[in-house]
C-alpha cells in the first residue's frame, strides 16, 4: 500500500513519514505569512493536527502537498484574525538597519502600522503577493480562491493601504 | 504618475517597511511537539465522562445493593 493510502487508512507511521517529509515546506509557507518563527512552528504543528484529524476525508490519489498548503494557509489566516495588530508589531524579521535612506523610519513605521491594520484576508494575499512575490496561481490554490479574486483582494488591499497612509500622514501633519 | 507606477512605488515602500522573510528554514524537528499534541488529545477525557463516572461511583457507594443487580445485567 502506498504511503498516502496508509495515511488515509489511519496508519500512524505513514503520518509520521508525511510529517517529516513536509514539515519544512509547511513551516516555510506559514512563516512567510505570519512573520514570526515561534508562531510559525506552533502553526505548523496545528496544521498537521488538522491534517491528522481530517485524514478520513483525504483522497489518497490527490495531491498531499497542495492539501497541506491549503490547510496551512487556513491555520495562518486564523492566526492573523486572532492576533491583534497592536500585539503583532514585534516583527521577527525587521527592516535592515538603516534601510533605504530615501525612506524615513517614520514612514516605514506608518506603512507597517497601516499594513498590520488591514483585514486578515487582505493581509494574507497582500503579504504573499506584494512582499513575498509569490505567483498568483500559487496564492489562489493555497487560499482556495480564484486567481481573479486574488487580484481583487490585492487591489482592495492597496487601496485600503493608500487610504490609511494618507490618514496617518494627515494625522502626523496635524500634530 | 499613473496608477500602475503608484502601485509599484507603494509595493517598494511596503517591502522596505516589511522586507521579505529571508530565513524560512525550520530550525528544529517539530515531531516531538507533534507527538505531545497527539498524546494530549488521546489522553483527553471529556468532562461529561468524568461526571458520569462520578455519578456511577456515588450510586454504587450509597446503594451497594444495586451491585448484584448491575452485575446480573452486565
Amino acid at each position: 500500500m502506498e504511503l498516502l493510502e496508509r495515511f488515509a487508512a489511519g496508519d500512524p507511521d505513514a503520518f509520521e513519514a508525511l510529517f517529516r517529509q513536509h514539515q519544512r515546506e509547511v513551516y516555510a509557507w506559514i512563516v512567510r505569512i505570519v512573520r514570526d518563527s515561534g508562531a510559525a512552528e506552533d502553526l505548523t504543528v496545528e496544521t498537521f493536527w488538522r491534517i491528522y484529524r481530517a485524514r478520513d476525508r483525504f483522497d489518497a490519489t490527490g495531491n498531499f502537498r497542495a492539501w497541506a498548503r491549503r490547510i496551512a494557509t487556513n491555520a495562518a489566516l486564523d492566526h492573523l484574525k486572532r492576533v491583534r495588530p497592536e500585539t503583532e508589531l514585534v516583527d521577527d524579521f525587521p527592516s535592515p538597519p538603516g534601510g533605504d535612506p530615501a525612506i524615513g523610519s517614520e514612514l516605514r513605521r506608518h506603512i507597517k502600522q497601516a499594513f498590520l491594520e488591514l483585514p486578515a484576508k487582505y493581509r494574507l494575499v497582500a503579504t504573499l503577493a506584494l512582499i513575498e512575490e509569490q505567483p498568483y496561481n500559487a496564492i489562489a490554490e493555497a487560499a482556495g480562491i480564484s486567481v481573479g479574486l486574488v487580484k481583487v483582494r490585492i487591489f482592495r488591499a492597496v487601496r485600503m493601504l493608500r487610504k490609511k497612509l494618507n490618514f496617518l500622514r494627515a494625522e502626523v501633519k496635524a500634530n | 504618475m499613473n496608477n500602475h507606477e503608484k502601485d509599484k512605488e507603494l509595493q517598494a515602500l511596503l517591502k522596505q517597511a516589511l522586507p521579505p522573510v529571508q530565513n524560512t528554514e525550520l530550525q528544529r524537528d517539530l515531531w516531538p511537539q507533534m507527538l505531545r499534541r497527539l498524546d494530549e488529545h488521546q489522553l483527553h477525557v471529556p468532562w461529561f465522562d468524568w461526571v458520569l463516572a462520578a455519578v456511577s461511583a456515588a450510586a454504587l457507594i450509597f446503594f451497594p445493593g444495586a451491585i448484584p443487580a448491575l452485575l446480573y445485567h452486565l
